[in-house]
């Protein structure tokens, strides 16, 4: 039994030994900054620019649309505000800001930061199932929306959301809008080149699929005209200024590059794992339910409700005996506050309350399923009997 | 070794509570509780305060976990808060988190989570009687804080440990500065935790309708005019508004009609005091003990009487909603609350 069993992979992946080999020279033995005139800065500068082509391959999109920035928060902002301000300098009537409920909160805050200026932002709902509710949505796109976000798959239930029926959606009904997508929790379970082809704005983090924290990158497509939230040396085409974190972002290339080469084999092998998870889960404990869809659910979260159980002790109980979940999102302090996505597909703010959240990632065994399958039903039993 | 679960403020007491355990040879777990998420976030549950207890749980090499007590903080707390002012009472918030929260709710669910003890930083004893563990005032008189803890009997009591309840005040910041804590310097919190810098009125009137009224002399003759009772307290003189020639305080609030009563300083005194929600923590005492109505306040010699308290000598009156608790020697036996 391994002493710890680690199911956050939606929080943070463990780095792919390729990743951390690619980055390894650069800490270690090039001080260049990329944009110098001289030999270090050329090496530097050289290893930036092939991590860009190599991500735009894999992205479908040519390298100058790759825009590096510090995490995929930062990403998301960039694209919400920068396409909200950009849209309203062209056009003051484009002061609306469509987005659903099930968002990350790096793109809820960002739109509350816009409407707190002025901009009218619509929140459209989910189903029970997790899924963004399309009419709604319909109904809130039309001529002064300058941007509508929605994500490509949830980080919490991972159910992936109809982003090209948006895309068609808002072309008809908002020519002058722009589409963005958090596609974060994508790239480790979804071959997203199509997406892009599609959405003119998505937004990556590194460490979600084996790269390194503190790397974020932007798609913006040609003709997408943004406002930088960094000023300054001009870098990334303007769009974000500050010395690019070479290292990082040569180990989100090689971690993006492996995690596409072998994604049908690891998305089939956790796909097992997790539903052995779920299934073990079900047999062993009553009041079990799983949230969000199976239909559109990614291989590696199983997002499930405990009666009567809260989940605040729950993650404690597991903590001590090794196994790592996670439950709503972690608010800065710490602290578990329900779910903003359940509430929004619906759910009563008590069965928010008891619910968990375990991911998995390429890194996940059959080890950690045996372990969290002898350890979860036993410790949700314990806690309803007192 | 017990395994003991510590609530850790991100104060200083709380730290050492934490360090004084260890040493104690316990398994310990530090916890931090959330429990206003509301926009005054500024006091005990502040992002900075569970910072500085992580850090520490760091230090001590412990495990740490923040609870969201939210919801419940708000309608154990903050609501009856709200209420009581709004019927003209003075509310003691602190008492009702210990009661509801750090002996209500984290107690339940240290329990759950097979903790033998819960254990807190205040400064406060637990020493053994004919009648089990009983609360009794800290060593350092000048810090002690039995009288928020008033309510722990027995039960609450088997599972609590109070470690720095030995020490004094600077006892305890020697500690930490020894374990170079990064909170063995930091000043201690004196405010109402969810209340921030606009001060209790503020908060008050964005939740309750503030009534304005009279302000009446005790002949029953109006000598000015109040925007609000919940601005209010009994034995307050500053603030009245009220120019007469000698020092006036407020003798009664009287919420139904919203008039605040001021009187000369004899009209403060009572021999007497009716409390609700008496609880005895330890068997009843018939004979003299004394009572203590005020946080840091003297003690009075007084007999209690199922729900009267009678001074032996009269005493400044005490608002209602105060707290009132019992003590013979340094031992806590109990208190209520004072009724209208």
């Amino acid at each position: 039994m391994p002493d710890s069993v680690y199911l956050d992979h939606a929080a943070s992946t463990p780095m792919r030994p390729e990743a951390i080999a690619a980055m390894v020279p650069f800490l270690a033995e090039h001080p260049g900054n990329p944009s110098g005139a001289h030999g270090a800065s050329r090496a530097a500068k050289t290893a930036l620019e092939e991590a860009r082509e190599s991500v735009a391959a894999l992205c479908g999109c040519t390298p100058h649309e790759i825009v590096f920035t510090g995490s995929g928060s930062e990403a998301d902002n960039l694209a919400i505000k920068g396409a909200a301000w950009a849209a309203r300098a062209r056009d003051g009537g484009l002061d609306r800001i469509v987005t659903s409920g099930v968002e990350h909160k790096a793109v809820l805050g960002a739109c509350e930061r816009l409407e707190r200026e002025g901009f009218r932002v619509t929140r459209v709902g989910a189903s029970t199932a997790g899924i963004v509710d399309l009419e709604a949505l319909a109904g809130a796109v039309d001529e002064h929306t300058g941007l509508v976000s929605v994500m490509l798959v949830n980080n919490e239930t991972g159910v992936r959301q109809p982003v090209d029926e948006i895309a068609c959606l808002v072309r008809e009904r908002a020519p002058g809008a722009v589409l963005h997508t958090d596609a974060i929790q994508a790239p480790q379970w979804i071959d997203f080149a199509p997406v892009v082809s599609e959405v003119p704005l998505v937004a990556l983090s590194g460490h979600k699929f084996g790269g390194p924290k503190g790397v974020g990158a932007l798609i913006v497509r040609d003709g997408i005209p943004l406002v930088p939230l960094v000023d300054g040396g001009g870098h990334e085409r303007g769009l974000r200024a500050g010395t690019q974190n070479v290292a990082g972002i040569v180990a989100f290339a090689a971690a993006l590059r492996i995690t596409h080469d072998r994604r049908a084999e690891e998305t089939a092998r956790i796909a097992v794992l997790r539903d052995a998870l779920e299934r073990g889960f079900a047999d062993q404990i009553p009041g079990f339910a799983v949230n969000g869809t199976p239909d559109a659910r990614v291989a590696g979260i199983l997002h499930c409700t405990f009666d009567d159980v809260e989940a605040e002790t729950l993650l404690v109980a597991l903590d001590q005996q090794g196994v790592m979940a996670a439950s709503g999102s972690a608010c800065s302090s710490g602290a578990v506050d329900p779910s903003h996505v359940l509430l929004s597909m619906g759910m009563p703010r008590r069965r928010a309350l008891s619910s968990v959240r375990f991911s998995l990632g390429y890194a996940s065994t059959g080890n950690d399923v045996d372990a969290a399958l002898a350890i979860v039903p036993e410790v949700v039993a314990k806690l309803r009997a007192g | 070794m017990a395994r003991v679960m510590v609530m850790m403020s991100g104060g200083v007491d709380s730290s050492v509570a934490a360090a004084l355990l260890l040493d104690a040879g316990h398994d310990v777990t530090g916890v931090t509780l959330k429990l206003w998420g509301g926009e005054s976030d500024s006091g005990c549950c502040s992002v900075s305060d569970v910072e500085d207890a992580r850090r520490v749980a760091a230090q001590l090499g412990i495990p740490h976990y923040v609870f969201n007590f939210s919801d419940d903080f708000d309608a154990n707390v903050v609501a009856p808060y709200v209420d009581a002012y709004a019927s003209g009472e003075t509310p003691n918030p602190c008492v009702e988190c210990n009661r509801t929260m750090k002996f209500g709710h984290v107690l339940e669910r240290a329990r759950r989570l097979d903790y033998d003890f819960v254990a807190t930083g205040h400064h406060a004893r637990i020493v053994e009687t004919a009648a089990g563990p009983a609360l009794a005032r800290g060593a350092d008189p000048a810090k002690d804080q039995s009288y928020v803890l008033y309510m722990l009997g027995p039960d609450e009591l088997a599972c609590t440990l109070l470690p720095v309840g030995e020490l004094t005040k600077s006892e305890v910041r020697d500690r930490a500065r020894d374990l170079r804590l990064r909170t063995a310097d930091k000043r201690e919190s004196m405010d109402v935790c969810f209340i921030k810098r606009g001060g209790r009125e503020a908060f008050l009137s964005a939740r309750i309708e503030r009534r304005s009224g009279p302000i009446v002399d005790q002949h029953g003759e109006v000598v000015g005019a109040h925007d609000g009772i919940d601005s209010f307290t009994i034995g307050q003189r500053r603030g009245l508004g009220v120019a007469v020639g000698e020092r006036r305080y407020v003798t009664d609030i009287a919420a139904g009609t919203a008039t605040v009563t001021v009187g000369p300083p004899v009209a403060l005194l009572q021999d007497r005091l009716r409390l609700r929600d008496v609880r005895w923590t330890q068997p009843p005492r018939r004979r003299p003990i004394s009572v203590q109505f005020r946080a840091h306040g003297t003690p009075a010699p007084a007999t209690v009487d199922g729900d009267e308290v009678v001074f032996a000598s009269p005493q400044p009156r005490v608002a209602p909603g105060q707290v009132v608790a019992f003590y013979d020697g340094d031992v806590c036996c109990g208190g209520g609350l004072v009724a209208e």
